[in-house]
């Protein structure tokens, strides 16, 4: 999908979008405050800072990762992760020896209450052909090289189920405190394409 | 359909470009679609696998050039159209040029929390047992609908694993049609990258979709 649109093409569009949303408007279909809600959810409170306190807690608490690996829906429900496109969701731990990473190579699936909506690399075609036939490829195109014997497991999410993954605490990080990890998780690392700590990422 | 959105194993898109300190929405513009796409789903006109025929569904040419909210608009004009709520015509026109259409509600700003903290299981009971179990080996069917399926191109005719079995679920092929949700008992199957790409495929890669029951059929025992 293209993403580098003139500027005429881009006004075009928006023109569309504003005729589009009068007459959903003049109808009685929508209310606009409610439009302006949703889009302040998702731009300004939904992101993946909620994924990232997951992945802290489950680091420092034994407990709370059994939980969250076993039953996750009900585990993230009680943190109040749950909702629209995080109906059914999974934790994917990776370990040592397995590398965890998530596409929607049929559109854009993601799990929104953890980690907001996708970015645009995650939606694109570069990524939803690729990441399937060659991910170890795909990593690197985002700096990351795993050991040639490492296991990777590649998770399309063609269905409702969501998958975040969980990945490895970093070395070195023992007397951290949750807080403090919570800012070492970026989104990348719980999509699989980013290690924890490797890139810093601002979001919501 | 096999459309240009089922792109797994398709090459020459060139490389993931990621980048830093992306926003959210690009332009207001797609904060706005995304939002209306989703008020309007409260019509009850559509249900979500309607929605996603209506992005899908076009050439192969048209999809690879739209971006990605454009494609939520084209599929949103698509959607208010076909149910006689939006005509093109009045999108031209910029003004409602029709009475409205009833319709089953609106997302009223009061209710946006409760139903986005709802949102839309997919789960329903179903009175027959799960065909397979964990660790039976099946074949993807080799379908070719040209209406929606979510069982991408590069997994039919291949043989997986049953790694886990999810539930029943509401079964897009029939969904998307209007023929009702037709629960069916859901599966992630494991596939070995060599049964899907060939003999020089990395063998320390697996692949994994959910597939509903109909997608699959046995594949007899491991040799």
């Amino acid at each position: 999908m293209a993403h580098d649109h003139d500027h005429s093409h881009l006004s075009e569009t928006e023109l569309r979008v504003r005729a589009l949303e009068t007459v959903l408007l003049e109808k009685g279909y929508i209310d606009p405050a409610a439009i302006d809600l949703v889009i302040q959810k998702y731009e300004q409170k939904i992101g993946p800072r909620n994924g990232a306190r997951v992945v802290a807690k489950a680091w420092v608490d034994r407990d709370f990762k059994q939980k969250l690996l076993g039953e996750p829906a009900q585990t993230l429900a009680s943190l109040g992760y749950a909702g629209m496109q995080g109906e059914h969701t999974t934790v994917v731990e990776n370990t040592p020896t397995l590398h965890n990473m998530v596409v929607c190579t049929l559109c854009s699936c993601y799990p929104w209450p953890l980690l907001g909506l996708p970015p645009v690399w995650y939606k694109s075609a570069p990524y939803r052909s690729r990441v399937v036939i060659d991910p170890r490829g795909v990593l690197r195109d985002f700096g990351v090289e795993l050991p040639s014997d490492t296991e990777i497991r590649v998770w399309d999410s063609t269905a409702e189920m969501r998958y975040l993954v969980l990945p490895m605490r970093p070395a070195g990080t023992e007397d951290w405190s949750e807080e403090q990890l919570a800012a070492l998780v970026t989104r990348d690392s719980m999509i699989g394409t980013g290690l924890p700590g490797l890139a810093r990422e601002t979001a919501p | 359909m096999n459309g240009a959105h089922d792109m797994g194993g398709v090459h020459g898109f060139g490389p993931v470009k990621r980048e830093a300190n992306e926003p959210v929405f690009h332009a207001e513009w797609e904060g706005r679609v995304f939002a209306l796409a989703l008020a309007s789903g409260r019509a009850g006109q559509w249900n979500i696998d309607m929605g996603r025929f209506a992005r899908e569904n076009r050439s192969p040419a048209d999809y690879v050039s739209k971006s990605y909210f454009e494609l939520w608009l084209a599929g949103l004009e698509t959607l208010l159209a076909e149910r006689g709520l939006v005509s093109a015509d009045e999108i031209a026109a910029g003004r409602s040029l029709r009475e409205p259409k009833k319709v089953e509600a609106i997302l009223q700003h009061d209710s946006v929390e409760a139903i986005f903290a709802r949102g839309r299981p997919t789960e329903r009971p179903v009175s027959v047992p799960p065909r397979f179990r964990v660790g039976d080996r099946v074949r993807a069917r080799n379908i070719n609908p040209t209406t929606h399926t979510r069982l991408p191109r590069y997994v039919r005719g291949r043989i997986g694993v049953v790694e886990q079995l999810r539930g029943s679920h509401v079964f897009p092929d029939t969904n998307s049609l209007g023929q009702g949700e037709n629960p069916q008992w859901l599966y992630t199957v494991r596939f070995d990258a060599r049964d899907l790409w060939g003999p020089e495929a990395d063998q320390t890669v697996k692949v994994s979709v959910d597939a509903w029951e109909p997608y699959l059929e046995p594949a007899g025992q491991s040799l």
